[in-house]
């Protein structure tokens, strides 16, 4: 297990090489000056913009500048050094890296280094996305096994139904019509994720402000994955109730609770958590439009701006944390596959 | 059920007229498949016709005029040929626009008016509508938006854009899909490996990330022909990779049946073999693919168009006509400007169904399992 971890890890680091390096490349295409809104800026002199250029290397091509990302990311490096190296131990010494950190440029537009400028925001993504997750993987399952059970009943037409209008429904629609409707009705915060008075509220009333915030997002994001959830769920439940160890379970006089929930479900359920995978990664960009629309301060609407005013660094950031999550929830999903159906082994 | 025919009857049918008769048998699909034809002829062979006013046709002053009420009564209660009234504003204690009508003057709706000119399939100039009102009143059936043009002809303007973009896009990524995909599953070996991992490393990426970070890339102030061909590109650029897959798995499975062996076995040639045994069966699944691709195209145009980076104003698309929707304080007060949103939802669901019905009527192993057999 830990060797193909090992593998999935090592075959994926090309990928996120070439990813960034495409993004840049995207990214410097655009004849634009990055820091053009510095040299309108009278807070900034020549000489400092000059100096910017010359640290960030927006004075040369851009395959030097992103040598230069990908050889501060990680490590620390001495400064040039003045004077002649003492001795060949010295001089090697100063090649070698110092420290470990991890830094991702810098961004303009915030006029803050990138990772602080991301690391609020993700978290506020990844709250979305996992709790949105956890709801629809809390509802689609029992819905989509009841769909499956009840095939053809009118509970399951039904619920087909629904599910094909919520299947069609774009998510930035639902969210400009669950907008209105908090607004007209006044109920809910619309947009956001605090409200003015947070910082004066008790820990318990921080929480709740944070929970109501979330309920229209968090309402278009579920609606936006729930229908095609419950679907699969339906369509897997119904393939594994007609294998023959079904009927092998029935005709042996096992009650039928017993049959569904302890055969079929554990069977059925298998392709979701592939779908797991997907659906973790998928969420980060299933979210951002919706972040966007609803005014949410997550990595989604932290892209559209940076894209807007090509602060180049925190878009290539942007963009390779949503290939690294992207990586990692399909290896996750693959990891708990392999506990969840004992048939399944990497090694 | 009475034009349901029987198994032996259904076995000596061909596969296409067999997948057309279970296709009308599927009630939703045949409705999408209407829905769309109405849509589409409306948008784009009546268009101009339809539309009471020509897209850019504004009145600053109606700004936000509510939908437009038609009477059938005027004021003593008689009963008149349908008719509205003139809108007229006051302003409320927020400096808001209040609409009233004015009801002093009746305006009959007339049809087949004059209105503003266009040419009818683009090459007889006319001026004749199908209905209008004489000025200044004006038919507003849907309302209309901040600068005061009417919504329903916008929305039937920006249906071209809209419903072409998903056709379009989907072709595009199709025929580059189609091409890369059939070199991947025909050689195998290293191009397959390449081309896979390539595919592999598009789908990696966070799609409405790279759709942004490439809208991006492109300068922002081209004409809204040069947007259009430009989101075109950008989609199939994101969508090819989804189509590669497709094709090659399709071409892998039907290269090693066998029948394509026992073809070629009997020394047919390779183009034979393609031509009568492989395209034919890669079709169904081609279109079912295609049908469903469609309204992520149409999303992803109107997304775009939303957040302001697709479709620039005066031209309208279903998605730049919702980008009024986006501050809350304007759908609060005027929430027509969301019925756009209701076009892109139809089209979307229509698609949907009708490939869901497609994929049906397509699959050879739903011919004896449909729920009539099963209580038979």
């Amino acid at each position: 297990m830990a060797s193909y971890i090992l593998r999935r890890i090592l075959i994926s680091v090309p990928l996120l090489l070439a990813m960034s390096f495409i993004t840049l490349g995207l990214i410097r295409l655009p004849q634009g000056d990055v820091l053009a809104r510095y040299r309108n800026d009278p807070r900034y002199s020549r000489e400092i913009i000059a100096q910017l250029e010359a640290k960030y290397h927006f004075n040369r091509s851009f395959a030097v500048q992103y040598f230069y990302w990908m050889k501060n990311m990680f490590l620390e490096w001495p400064a040039p050094a003045g004077a002649e190296p003492a001795g060949p131990a010295e001089g090697l010494k100063s090649w070698l890296p110092t420290g470990v950190r991890l830094d991702l440029g810098y961004s303009f537009d915030n006029e803050r280094p990138v990772v602080a400028v991301i690391g609020e925001r993700l978290f506020n993504t990844l709250l979305l996305s996992v709790v949105s997750l956890i709801l629809v993987w809390a509802v689609a399952v029992p819905l989509g096994t009841y769909s499956a059970v009840h095939q053809y009943s009118p509970g399951d037409k039904v619920l087909s139904f629904v599910s094909f209008i919520g299947m069609s429904f774009p998510s930035f629609f639902l969210a400009l019509v669950l907008l209105y409707a908090v607004s007209a009705l006044g109920i809910l915060p619309a947009g956001g994720l605090t409200s003015v008075k947070h910082a004066e509220m008790s820990l318990v009333g921080r929480i709740i402000d944070i929970a109501r915030h979330l309920v229209v997002p968090g309402l278009v994001v579920v609606t936006g994955s729930l229908a095609g959830m419950q679907r699969l769920m339906r369509g897997n439940m119904l393939e594994v109730l007609r294998m023959q160890y079904i009927t092998t379970a029935r005709a042996k006089g096992l009650p039928e609770r017993r049959v569904i929930y302890r055969h079929a479900l554990r069977n059925a359920i298998n392709p979701m958590i592939t779908i797991f995978g997907y659906e973790l990664s998928g969420l980060l960009s299933g979210v951002a439009l919706t972040e966007m629309i609803t005014s949410y301060p997550g990595l989604g609407s932290l892209m559209l701006s940076a894209v807007r005013s090509q602060d180049v660094y925190l878009v290539m950031a942007s963009m390779m944390i949503g290939g690294v999550l992207l990586i990692a929830g399909n290896l996750v999903a693959d990891i708990l596959l392999a506990f969840a159906d004992p048939r399944i082994s990497y090694d | 059920m009475t034009e349901q025919p029987d198994i032996q009857q259904q076995q000596s049918l061909s596969p296409g007229r067999l997948a057309l008769l279970k296709l009308r048998r599927h009630r939703l699909a045949m409705g999408g498949l209407w829905a769309l034809l109405i849509l589409y002829v409306t948008c784009f062979v009546f268009s101009d016709f339809i539309a009471p006013y020509w897209f850019n046709n504004e009145r600053r002053d109606l700004s936000y005029q509510p939908p437009s009420r038609i009477h059938v009564f005027d004021n003593g209660g008689k009963l008149r040929w349908p008719f509205v009234y003139r809108a007229s504003y006051t302003f409320d204690e927020e400096q808001n626009r209040v609409y009233a009508e004015d009801t002093s003057a009746r305006y009959p709706i007339g049809l087949f008016v004059e209105g503003d000119e266009h040419r009818l399939l683009g090459l007889i100039p006319m001026k004749t509508r199908l209905f209008g009102v004489a000025e200044p009143a004006r038919i507003y059936l849907l309302g209309a938006d901040s600068r005061g043009r009417d919504l329903l002809s916008r929305i039937i303007y920006g249906g071209r854009v809209s419903l072409s973009i998903g056709i379009v896009g989907v072709a595009v990524s199709f025929i580059v899909g189609m091409l890369v995909g059939g070199i991947s599953g025909y050689f195998g070996g290293i191009a397959d490996n390449v081309i896979q991992r390539l595919c592999e490393m598009m789908m990696m990426v966070p799609s409405f990330f790279l759709m942004l970070a490439l809208r991006a890339s492109m300068p922002a102030d081209i004409s809204s022909i040069e947007v259009y061909f430009l989101i075109v590109v950008i989609m199939s650029f994101i969508g090819w990779a989804g189509m590669a897959r497709v094709v090659r798995g399709m071409v892998l499975s039907i290269r090693s049946s066998q029948y394509v062996e026992a073809a070629r076995a009997i020394g047919q040639t390779d183009l034979r073999i393609i031509a009568t045994h492989v395209l034919p069966q890669t079709l169904s699944y081609a279109i079912v693919s295609v049908t469903l691709a469609i309204p992520g195209y149409i999303l992803g145009e109107s997304a775009l168009s939303l957040l302001g980076l697709g479709i620039q104003d005066p031209y309208a698309s279903w998605g730049n006509l919702l980008r009024d929707a986006m501050s809350v304080s304007s759908i609060k007060f005027h929430p027509w400007i969301l019925i756009p949103g209701l076009f892109i939802f139809a089209t979307v669901m229509s698609f949907n169904f009708l490939g869901d019905g497609l994929r049906d009527a397509f699959d050879p192993h739903s011919q004896l399992v449909g729920k009539e057999f099963e209580q038979a």
